[in-house]
């Protein structure tokens, strides 16, 4: 369904020192660095999968997610989505997508939120009869009964990204991309958002691509990311096996009674806390196992409670962005 | 065609919004329309020779002027479209199914349609019933004022077509103010809103008839004072219409040339 091969993009920018004396310069003569903002990207996405697009600030998320809405066109490579290449028939493949870009807005600013959605039905032209069905349930899934007649200037962001999303959707696209969807949302609209994603993913069968810095998003939504790093596919998978790699660490936390005798420690274990009462340890399961650590414990100290927590997606991420020194 | 009407649509309900800026506009075109009048006034009483245009079809000129000011205008525009090329919104009118330069045209006309509607009639109206010579008169003939009505049309359209270029400009500079000012004082003087084309010297009427500018304002306004006669009117209605097509002919190219350069960075 979505396959690029190959794809590069270079940005040129013009390079200036800060002060004065730098800038009279730029005025005659100007230095130009070309930034490689994606080298060499390749994969492919199958129809109604949720891929997470993960990566760094500044990694090339968002250039791939322009080059892929033919918005961008790429120095080199191939991009073929539903059979067409995005920057070459951009009007007659902009029909099958739809596009959120977190940090833009597509609402008129003035008019109610119900005004530009009628709008984009004629520009997509869309029946009447199908575009209040799919307004209906976009209403009712995405909670915007009560927003839909205001301005937008009026709306919360997150009441704003609701619409935005709808908005996106109004013409029953095949893919979506979602880039940075949830920036700025409170935990209720995160989960609304998300579990929007899923239904129409699920109901729809749309692809959803997404790009997102809350690892939160990309668990609950993704079996698959793509991690990228300085313009590079680093990591492509499921995101379980991520865990097992990455994700080897797990804390233990146990609670005693009153213990003054020093306590040895389980084998490659590391202190994170240590009270006459708890005691807070990281191990790596592929060295100790987790039941044998507790054993060990539990015959030195009279254990009143333990818990045993395995590491946020969102450590994993940043040994992965260290392993690959991005 | 149909996106075209709803956009219009939008924008016009949009427009109507804000009546105390039309009320306050209203306000402004009279004070500038008065003081325009006792300036050309005092120079026509003290003229030495008879003035290429009479007082009174200057009067009617002046009106239609102030009445149709943001048919006319090349400063009156879009700060959303700017907004959109330098702050990178642009991404979602890429997005969109239909050309950019469609679109962005029916949104600029819509946008002077909508602020006309609410501000020439109370313009036309008192204007009509001011004391003789101020008064703007009906036009002289039924014919005079078809012709009237479709040369401000297709001024207008013809306006909408060189604004375009403006915001073509924006993608390459992206600082309106440059453009904005050089297009501005260009296209205001040489479409007479400063002093009316019959009055400039020859060689300057020369110039002024060469360029674009003038078939906006100047024209429609004099067809309907008479001071264009009927058959020159027809004649001039077809220089509009080309003009009309060869600017929006080299309107798409240029856009579609700047598309493909386009950048935009960041989120």
């Amino acid at each position: 369904m979505i396959h690029l091969e190959g794809i590069s993009k270079s940005y040129k920018i013009a390079k200036r020192q800060t002060g004065l004396r730098q800038a009279a310069k730029a005025l005659f003569y100007r230095e130009y660095t070309t930034i490689a903002a994606l080298k060499d990207i390749s994969f492919s996405i199958n129809q109604g999968e949720i891929v997470g697009y993960i990566g760094p600030n500044g990694a090339g998320k968002s250039t791939t997610i322009k080059i892929m809405s033919g918005i961008l066109v790429p120095d080199t490579g191939k991009c073929t989505i539903m059979g067409c290449t995005p920057w070459k028939e951009r009007t007659s493949y902009v029909k099958n997508i739809g596009v959120v870009f977190g940090q833009r807005s597509q609402l008129w600013w003035d008019v109610p939120v119900m005004d530009s959605f009628e709008l984009l039905k004629d520009i997509y032209k869309v029946p009447q009869q199908e575009y209040q069905t799919t307004i209906k349930l976009l209403i009712e899934t995405l909670e915007l009964q009560e927003i839909v007649n205001s301005p937008v200037r009026q709306l919360s962001l997150g009441q704003r990204m609701r619409c935005e999303i709808a908005a996106s959707l109004i013409h029953s696209p095949q893919i979506l991309f979602l880039d940075e969807p949830t920036i700025g949302l409170d935990a209720v609209s995160k989960i609304a958002v998300r579990k929007f994603i899923k239904t129409i993913n699920k109901e729809k069968g749309v692809t959803v691509i997404l790009t997102t810095h809350d690892m939160n998003d990309i668990e609950a939504l993704a079996e698959r990311v793509i991690l990228i790093g300085k313009g590079n596919v680093l990591y492509d998978g499921h995101l379980e096996e991520l865990r097992k790699r990455f994700g080897t660490r797990k804390t233990i936390t146990a609670d005693y009674s009153q213990n003054t005798s020093p306590i040895k420690m389980p084998a490659g274990a590391e202190i994170l806390s240590y009270t006459q009462e708890r005691l807070s340890i990281s191990i790596d399961t592929n060295h100790t196992k987790t039941s044998d650590a507790i054993t060990q414990l539990s015959q030195q100290v009279e254990l009143t409670d333990v818990t045993i927590e395995t590491q946020p997606i969102e450590d994993i991420i940043v040994k992965l962005y260290k392993e690959y020194q991005i | 065609m149909k996106v075209y009407l709803s956009v219009l649509k939008l924008r016009l309900s949009m427009g109507m919004q804000y009546r105390t800026a039309a009320l306050a506009g209203v306000a402004t075109q009279f004070f500038w329309g008065f003081i325009m009048i006792m300036v050309f006034e005092a120079f026509y009483e003290h003229a030495s020779s008879t003035p290429p245009i009479s007082l009174k079809e200057l009067i009617q000129y002046i009106w239609l002027q102030q009445a149709f000011l943001v048919f006319v205008m090349m400063w009156f525009r879009d700060n959303e479209l700017f907004d959109l090329i330098t702050s990178g919104n642009i991404s979602y009118e890429l997005c969109r199914p239909n050309g950019l330069y469609g679109f962005w045209y029916a949104k600029l006309l819509a946008q002077r349609l909508s602020s006309a509607i609410l501000r020439c009639f109370p313009i036309l109206i008192i204007a009509y019933f001011l004391p003789d010579p101020y008064n703007l008169e009906l036009p002289h003939s039924n014919t005079a004022f078809l012709l009237f009505v479709s040369a401000l049309l297709l001024g207008l359209l013809l306006l909408v077509s060189i604004s375009m270029f403006l915001y073509i400009s924006v993608f390459v500079t992206l600082s309106p103010m440059g453009s904005l000012l050089v297009f501005g004082v260009l296209s205001e003087f040489f479409a007479g809103l400063i002093i009316p084309v019959p009055l400039m010297p020859d060689w300057l009427q020369q110039i002024a008839n060469v360029l674009p500018f003038r078939w906006t304002a100047d024209f429609p306004f004099r067809v309907y004072s008479g001071h264009i006669p009927e058959h020159e009117a027809a004649i001039g209605i077809l220089v509009q219409l080309s003009y009309l097509i060869v600017l929006i002919w080299l309107g798409r190219k240029a856009l579609n040339g700047v598309l493909k350069k386009v950048v935009v960075q960041g989120g």
